[in-house]
Parts: structure tokens; C-alpha cells; sequence
């Protein structure tokens, strides 16, 4: 076998060498077959004679003596690669545009694939990832926990190996002098146990180190941020860090490419959560209702997922048995990221662009399709002409297909490559400045592969289906008529369908793309219900500072009137805390006559706000009916709430809700006061919810909040307004870190997605019109110099420019306006089902379609205009004489 | 002219050309003349069904050549028989054998 392929190599490159062997043992054959028949008594010429004709051709000879090897198939397949690359080259024109179009359309397939690819098919960069599963809650929506309930989570299942939490923080990390913003993640000690991860440098922190509240004032930092921040100080162990003034030291440093648990966001710090109060203001360590933190476990080995699912509901029905607020608590495993999510935005959104991709890819092959078609009527005379001289129709056929698959690969090279270079970009973008988003999106080899199949694929099915002519082609007339000679017509016919289903499948997705995009740009400026613009947010918990819930409201409400009275500040408000905040509490709502507060009886979830008097004027939220609170509704006057339209309606359906009545538990029972318009609570595109506010002075069912956030509307500037309410909680909440940021800020963030996937639709929008445009630029092109000749003869007869400029674009026009309409219809519907992505709701919006048929338009009569007007600089007795 | 290994049974012309080299090594020529006397000018083989054979079963690796000087005194292209080839000779005669036994049964039935 191998020195079978030696012998075919060493035949191959030394190809003059074997041949003068073979013509050498050959005409040593011959001389001795002469010299045989001398000796027995013929005479030279009559046996040389006879040995020519014994012998038979010596290039036939040859021929059957070279294919006796592999060799001979892979030097007839280099001729054909090499012949394929001299038409291509001498056609430069057809190669570039073929080449283009393919690499478009695969272009835009690796990268939305890739993009799907990364964020939402590619698992976690961790060991062993198949069995790591998140752990949701079924009925209530939300997949987050509260720390103490991960604990007996934990300690009581048995079909995990290992169970982790984490959620993600943000601090001001205090690096020698400077200060910057960070964020991290803090986590259950056990949490690079359970991923089974390793350090790059010093350890990680463990289970054991989880020993109460502040035991383990350690940072384990991630390697691009001990790059970026400490210039990849091998000395970094041991250094003091301060997140929000507290101090933690740095025990290691974690291996490049371990990214955390999220697939975007990647943590600059992991620390234990046993110190995370201390940092984030929250309890989150002890406290039974911040539903903060995702849990993941690693299944046992042989464990099933749904075993695990039904062992984790027993232990969460022995936790309902316990805890009250357990009760007909329901637990689920889902895989970690978008990927487990049935209506995560990102993959919903991703899905549907990659069949919009598809689309692109469709369009470009229509494209290709009428590219090689222009290409196979040209060369008819060409073909013709060599099989009248004897080629086989299988060798032409071989031919054009070497041509083709060297298009494809070439096209599918180019989009991949041009893909890749888009997507490092992506990849080392950072939205944020300070935010560590990523976007992991870098194609791996199989994509690269799929790349290279998908372009060999499409290339040869729509390349090749124009070279079926072949087979039907009439030899005699394609010779006389040089070109598309008696199937011209039918020839034009295949081209003007391509060029319609090119014009109806570009339609189609820039109207997609555009009503996608409209009602994304819709969208943000859909009033959030409240307005944003010019408020500082101050966030903090004062339980931090030992203040309970009972002794807060004294400071809290000092606090405010200190805000109030900044110079500059035209208005400040308390709450526990705002829209876009960080969270919001969430409380299951019953109907007043309820008496088992139990999940199944409940009427639904609401978001609430517990604020102080004038919040609703001073984030702007209009009141529809009723009073705003005042500080006389406290813990000594009747419980009451306003609530916004959506929890009226689902309540107590049209009518007025003022002066109804709902209840939170038994003991926490509310009269409605006020009507407040609806809002977004968490995100721009979100459905509306129910939201109800209680007076901050009041609490929910009597318990009063620690967690104090100030909003402050100013006309200053940014710093100083940073500054004075920076010195203000200095002074007075000094134990307590407060985060201060602009509103605004909060809302950008919760759009970063919608964003990324509206850029994605506008390129493919993009993309499409550009295809739009070379096809119709080709194919008009084409026709105008088919029909040179004929041109040239009407102006030789003396025809107005106006009649030539007609006759060249009556087709075409004719063509774009129906393959719009067609487009434009395929479109209404296909703007529906973009409208069911999830990215946003998406009202039809006839505008659009409109205005994206009349582009097209445009593109197209561009496009055709530009080789129609050549035909008017024709010289009718220049083409005359070329005949 | 006419190709007169047509006249050969498919597959045959290797296993002579080895029996033929089995006896001593021989240029392309000489295995032509050897296999048309020792068959009584039955087979006649022309250069062009021989070199590609040849070709064949030298890539296959049961024979080797050389150029050496011929009994004319020029040069041309031995042909000597392997190892391999040997073996194969014998495994191809069986069969051959095996098959001419049946063949030759049938006929006689």
C-alpha cells in the first residue's frame, strides 16, 4: 500500500522521467520484435511494419500504461483543476462576482452561526459540562434562589455530586491608590470544587473556608482582569485589594479561559459569599428572600436528569413543610445559559436570524444560479465546438464542475475568512467600558467545515443546474450562432425567473430586516413609564450598618431631606427601589376574601416598590386616579397601596380600583388608593406586568426596608452631583457602601441584546439590498451586451435614445416591479413571524414595506440604468463591422 | 490486427506473465515471445495489453525491475519476479486450478 502511493508520487513528480521510461521500454520492445521477425526471414521494412501495426498507437500505449496507477486520476484531476483556473482567470469579471456572492452568503452564515454557535449551542468552558445543570424554579418564572435555600438545597439532595451558587456583584475595587469599577461574581466556597477547575496561580478558595458570616475575606481574580489590572503580576498573592472599602486579599488568580458560569458575562473576581454582604449591602448570606443567586449542580454519575428533578422536588417539598414561604414550591434542571431557556430572548432571537440567514444564503445562490447561467450561454459556442471535435460530454461536464467546485471553495474561503475576521472583532468588543460582557463567538472547526460543505453544496447545485444545457445542446446551431443561438428564449426565460426569485427573496428580507429594525428603534423610545433622563441613582443598604428595619425610617428619612437640600438638586425621592434597579421584591397577590395563603390559591406575581411621598412626581410616573401617599400613611394608619393599570385589570377587570381591596398574607391586607400608568420594570421589551407601591413609611405588612435608594434629579453635572451625594452618605451612613449611577446607565445595560440582534438584522438587511443590487447589476449588464448588436442596428436605423434606453429596460423594470410586489407580500408575512422572535413586538407596519419596496426599486432601475446607458455610446458601424 | 489477449480469459495475461518470469527474468519482449511459443501461438500479446500488465503488477510489488543490457546488446527493462509475486503465482494457479476442476465438471455432467 505504501509503496504503492510512493511509486504513484515519485510517477507524478517526476512526470518526463517516467514517460521517457515508458517510450524507452517500448521501443526496446519494438527492436526486439523486428529483430525476431528478421530472423525469421522478413525483411526490415516489412517487419518494422508489422510491428506498427501490432503495436498500435505508442501514446495510446502510454496512456493505458499510466493508468495503470492511481496517478493517472490525480493528474487528470490537476489538468481539470488547472484548465478550470485558466477560463476562470481569463474570465475575471464572472469569477470575482461569483466568488463575492458565495462568500456573502456563507459569510453571513458562519457569523450567525457562529454568534448561535457561542452564545447559545457551545457549552460552558468547563470540565465535563454535559452534567452540570441549573437549577429553576417551575411555577414562579424566576431562576434565582435565596442563599439559605441553596444551602438546604445542598445539604439535603442526594442525586447531585456537588451543588454551587453564585451571583454576580459589582464593587469598586481599591487597587494600591486608584479605584475602579469591578465586577465579579460571589460564590459558595464550594464553587470551583464543583466545576472541577484549577488555578493558574495560588488556590482557590473551598468549601471549608465557608465558616459564617466574614470568614473568608478572599479574591481568587480572573486572568484577563490580573492581566489587565495587576500587568500580570506573578507577585500577586497575598496583595490586599478593597472592594468597597472592605478588604479582601488575593489567594489566586484562575486559568486563562475559565470565564465563569454565564456565557456573556464574565466576572473579573470570584469571592466567597460569606463576605458578601459586606460588599453588596445585601444579606445575602442569611437572608431567606433575596432570590439572588443561580444554582448548579453536577449530577452524579449515572444519575438521570429527570431522577434528579424528583428527588429534588422531595427535598423541596420537606422544605415547604418547613418554611412557609416554600410551600408548593416547584424545582426544575435546566442547562445553563440561553440554552435552557424555552424564551430566552437571545435564542429566540438567534434562531429566527439564522433562518433569515438561510434567506441570505437562498438569495445568493438565485444570484450565483443566474451568474453561471449568463456564463454557460456564453461559452455554448465554446462547448459546442469541443464536443464537435470529440470531448464527451462526461469530460465537459467534469470540466465545468471543476470550475464550479473551484468557485465554491474559493467563495466559501473568502466568506469564512472575512466571517472570521468580523468575529475576533466581535469577540474582543466590549460594549461596556466598564462591563465585562463578552461575546464569545469565535467559529471552531466544524463550522469552518460545515463553511466549506455548505459552499461545495450550494455551489455545485445552483452553479450546476445552468449546465445541464449541455446535455440538450444543439451542436450545430450553437457553432453557427456563436452564443445562446435557438434557446435563447428559453435560456432568457431560466434568467428572468432567477432574477424574480432574486428580487422576491431580497424584498423579503430587507422588508424583514427593516421592520425588525423600526420596531426595535420603536421600541427604545417607547416611553418607560417613568423618565430616567437626569436622575443619579443611590443605592445602599443600611442593614449593613446594623440598622434594622424598625430603626432605618429616622435616618432614611434624614438622608433624604439632606439630598433634597444639595444645591442644584431640583427634586430627590426614597425608595427601597426603582425600575432597572438591582432587582425589585416580587410578592404573590390574593384576592381579598382568600384565607390559605398558599402559591395554588394565588391570584398572580407583582413586582413591588415601597416609596416615600412625591417618588411618583419625581421619576415622573403619571398618576391615572386616586392620591399620591403622604407621611401620615405609616405603621399606625390602615394599610395602602397604588398600584398601575395591568394589576387593576387583572384584579377587578374595568372597573375603578380605588378604594378595592387585596391581600399579600393574612396579616398584610391593602386598600387601593391609586392608579399609576404602566411602566417597565426590568427591561425595555417586556410585557406589562403588575406592579403595586407601598408607602416607604409603611413597609409591606408592617416590616420596614433597610435598603434605602435615592433617586435625585439635578441639573449639575455628572461628577458634581456624584460628588456631593458621595460626601452626604459619608457623613451620614458612613458604615454602609452606597453605589451611585446614573439611571440611564441602569437602562442602557438592559438593552445591550435587543441591540446586538438589531445590528445583526440591519446587516443582514444590508446584505441582502448589496446582493439585490449585483444580481440585478449582472444580469442587466449581460443582457444589455447580448443585445449590443441588436442595438446598434436600431440605432443605425436611426432610433431615438429614448427608444433604445426603453427597449433595455422595459424587461428588467418590468421584472423588479413584480418580483417586489411578490417580495413585498412575502414580506408582510414574513415580518409577522419576525414580530414572533420575541425581539420585539412588532405591529405590521405598512410604511415600511413600502418604503423597503420603493428602495429596491431604486437599487433596481440604478442598476440597470448604468449598463443600459452604455448602449447609447454604441457605435453602430464599429459593431457592424465586427459582425 | 485484432488485440489477441482478447482471446485470453479476463485476468489471466498477470498470472502468465508471472508463470513465465517464475523461470527466469525476462524484458517486456521476451515474456511476449515466451508466452506465444510455450501456448503454440495461441496467445499472442501485444506491447500494448503487456506494458500496462506489467505496470500492474510491478506497482502491486510482485515483480521488480532493471534495465540491464539485452542478449542484442541493448538496453531494456527486466522484469524479475518477487517474493510476493511468487506467492501470488501459486494462490492465482490454485484458484485457477480449483476453477478449471469445476468448470471442467459441469461440461462433463
Amino acid at each position: 500500500m505504501l509503496s504503492e502511493i510512493m511509486n504513484g508520487l515519485r510517477a507524478l513528480l517526476r512526470h518526463g522521467n517516467r514517460n521517457a521510461e515508458i517510450a524507452e521500454e517500448l521501443r526496446s520492445f519494438e527492436e526486439a520484435s523486428v529483430a525476431e521477425k528478421m530472423r525469421n526471414g522478413m525483411s526490415r521494412e516489412t517487419a518494422e511494419r508489422a510491428v506498427r501495426v501490432e503495436t498500435g498507437s505508442a501514446e495510446a500505449v502510454r496512456q493505458k500504461v499510466w493508468s495503470a496507477g492511481w496517478e493517472s486520476v490525480a493528474e487528470g484531476l490537476w489538468r481539470d483543476v488547472r484548465h478550470g483556473m485558466r477560463r476562470l482567470i481569463r474570465a475575471p469579471g464572472f469569477a470575482l462576482t461569483a466568488i463575492i456572492t458565495l462568500a456573502l452568503g456563507i459569510g453571513a452564515n458562519v457569523v450567525v452561526f457562529s454568534v448561535l454557535n457561542g452564545l447559545v449551542l457551545r457549552p460552558l468552558g468547563v470540565p465535563d459540562p454535559k452534567s452540570l445543570y441549573q437549577i429553576g424554579r417551575g411555577a414562579s418564572g424566576g431562576d434565582t434562589h435565596a442563599y439559605p435555600d441553596y444551602r438546604d438545597l445542598r445539604d439535603r439532595d442526594t442525586s447531585f455530586g456537588g451543588m454551587l451558587a453564585y451571583k454576580a456583584l459589582s464593587a469598586g475595587m481599591q487597587i494600591d491608590q486608584g479605584t475602579v469599577r469591578s465586577w465579579g461574581y460571589t460564590t459558595s466556597g464550594n464553587y470551583f470544587d464543583v466545576l472541577g477547575v484549577q488555578p493558574a496561580l495560588g488556590h482557590f478558595f473551598h468549601a471549608a473556608d465557608e465558616k459564617g458570616l466574614g470568614s473568608a475575606p478572599y479574591i481568587v481574580l480572573s486572568y484577563d482582569f490580573w492581566r489587565r489590572q495587576f500587568g500580570a503580576n506573578p507577585n500577586v498573592l497575598g496583595t490586599m485589594v478593597k472592594l468597597n472599602q472592605h478588604p479582601f486579599t488575593v489567594i489566586g488568580v484562575a486559568r486563562e479561559g475559565f470565564r465563569g458560569t454565564d456565557v456573556f458575562f464574565w466576572p473579573d473576581y470570584w469571592m466567597p459569599v460569606t463576605n458578601a454582604e459586606q460588599v453588596t449591602g445585601w444579606s445575602d448570606f442569611c437572608c431567606r428572600d433575596h432570590y439572588s443567586f443561580i444554582v448548579m449542580g453536577r449530577l452524579k454519575p449515572g444519575v438521570k436528569p429527570s431522577q434528579a428533578t424528583e428527588s429534588l422536588n422531595t427535598v423541596a417539598a420537606e422544605m415547604g413543610r418547613i418554611d412557609h414561604k416554600d410551600e408548593g414550591l416547584v424545582l426544575r434542571l435546566r442547562e445553563p445559559g440561553p440554552a435552557g431557556d424555552e424564551n430566552d430572548p437571545t435564542k429566540k432571537g438567534l434562531l429566527g436570524i439564522m433562518l433569515l440567514t438561510g434567506l441570505v444564503l437562498l438569495a445568493a445562490c438565485t444570484n450565483l444560479a443566474s451568474i453561471f447561467a449568463a456564463r454557460a450561454a456564453d461559452r455554448a459556442g465554446e462547448l459546442a465546438m469541443r464536443m464537435a471535435i470529440g470531448a464527451s460530454r462526461w469530460i465537459v461536464f467534469r470540466q465545468l464542475l471543476t470550475e464550479t467546485i473551484i468557485i465554491s471553495l474559493a467563495g466559501g474561503l473568502a466568506g469564512s475568512l472575512a466571517a472570521r475576521l468580523l468575529l475576533g472583532w466581535l469577540t474582543t468588543w466590549q460594549p461596556f467600558a466598564d462591563f465585562p460582557v463578552r461575546l464569545p463567538v469565535l467559529p471552531d472547526a466544524w463550522i469552518y467545515a460545515g463553511a466549506a460543505a455548505l459552499s461545495l453544496a450550494s455551489g455545485i447545485f445552483f452553479g450546476h443546474f445552468p449546465a445541464r444545457q449541455i446535455w440538450r445542446t444543439n451542436l450545430v446551431e450553437a457553432i453557427k450562432s456563436g452564443s445562446a443561438g435557438m434557446e435563447s428564449f428559453r435560456r432568457f426565460a431560466l434568467r428572468d425567473v432567477l432574477l424574480l426569485a432574486q428580487v422576491t427573496i431580497c424584498t423579503l428580507l430587507m422588508t424583514a430586516s427593516a421592520v425588525a429594525v423600526r420596531s426595535m428603534v420603536k421600541a427604545m423610545h417607547i416611553p418607560l413609564g417613568f423618565r430616567p433622563e437626569g436622575v443619579t441613582i443611590t443605592q445602599g443598604d443600611l442593614n449593613m450598618a446594623g440598622y434594622t428595619g424598625d430603626n432605618s425610617l429616622a435616618l432614611q428619612k434624614h438622608i433624604l431631606a439632606e439630598a433634597q437640600a444639595i444645591p442644584g438638586v431640583t427634586e430627590a425621592t426614597l425608595s427601597d427601589n426603582v425600575p432597572f434597579g438591582n432587582g425589585g421584591a416580587f410578592w404573590f397577590v390574593y384576592k381579598w376574601d382568600t384565607t390559605e395563603f398558599v402559591p395554588a390559591h394565588m391570584a398572580f406575581g407583582a413586582t413591588s416598590f415601597l416609596v416615600a411621598p412625591g417618588f411618583l412626581q419625581t421619576v415622573q410616573m403619571p398618576l391615572i386616579t386616586g392620591r399620591d401617599f403622604t407621611w401620615h400613611d405609616d405603621k399606625t394608619t390602615p394599610n395602602v397601596a397604588i398600584v398601575n393599570e395591568t394589576f387593576a385589570k387583572q384584579l377587578y377587570g374595568n372597573e375603578s380600583p380605588i378604594g378595592k381591596r387585596f391581600a399579600l398574607w393574612d396579616t398584610a391586607k391593602y386598600e387601593i388608593v391609586g392608579e399609576v400608568a404602566n411602566a417597565r420594570y426590568y427591561s425595555i421589551g417586556e410585557k406589562p406586568q403588575a406592579m403595586m407601591m407601598m408607602p416607604f413609611a409603611q413597609g409591606v405588612g408592617s416590616y420596614l426596608t433597610t435598603n434605602t435608594t435615592l433617586a435625585v434629579r439635578s441639573v449639575l453635572p455628572e461628577e458634581q452631583v456624584n460628588a456631593a451625594l458621595h460626601d452626604l452618605l459619608r457623613r451620614e451612613a458612613p458604615a454602609t457602601p452606597f453605589h451611585i449611577r446614573r439611571w440611564s446607565e441602569s437602562i442602557d445595560l438592559s438593552l445591550t441584546m435587543p441591540r446586538a440582534v438589531t445590528l445583526l438584522l440591519a446587516l443582514m438587511g444590508m446584505l441582502a439590498a448589496v446582493l439585490a443590487m449585483t444580481g440585478i447589476f449582472g444580469m442587466a449588464s449581460y443582457s444589455a451586451s447580448k443585445r449590443e448588436k441588436e442595438q446598434g442596428i436600431r440605432i443605425a436605423l436611426g432610433a431615438e435614445q429614448v427608444q433604445v434606453l426603453r427597449a433595455a429596460l422595459e424587461r428588467p423594470v418590468l421584472l423588479l416591479v413584480f418580483g417586489s410586489l411578490l417580495g413585498m407580500a412575502g414580506g408582510i408575512l414574513c415580518s409577522r413571524f419576525v414580530s414572533r422572535l420575541g425581539v420585539f413586538a412588532t405591529p405590521s407596519d405598512p410604511l415600511v414595506v413600502l418604503s423597503v419596496c420603493a428602495a429596491l426599486l431604486l437599487i433596481g432601475v440604478v442598476a440597470t440604468w448604468i449598463p443600459a446607458r452604455r448602449t447609447l455610446h454604441i457605435d453602430p458601424a464599429r459593431l457592424l463591422r465586427e459582425g | 490486427m485484432g488485440d489477441k489477449n482478447q482471446d485470453l480469459v479476463q485476468g489471466t495475461l498477470e498470472m502468465l506473465v508471472l508463470k513465465t518470469l517464475a523461470l527466469e527474468p525476462l524484458h517486456g519482449y521476451g515474456i511476449a515471445l515466451r508466452i506465444e511459443q510455450i501456448s503454440g501461438g495461441v496467445f499472442r500479446v501485444n506491447p500494448g495489453s503487456l506494458l500496462p500488465a506489467l505496470s500492474r503488477i510491478e506497482r502491486a510489488g510482485h515483480v521488480k525491475s532493471e534495465w540491464r543490457a539485452s542478449d542484442n546488446n541493448r538496453r531494456a527493462k527486466y522484469y524479475v519476479l518477487t517474493k510476493a509475486g511468487r506467492a501470488a503465482l501459486e494462490q492465482e494457479r490454485r484458484q485457477w486450478g480449483e476453477q478449471i476442476a469445476a468448470i471442467h465438471r459441469i461440461l462433463e455432467a
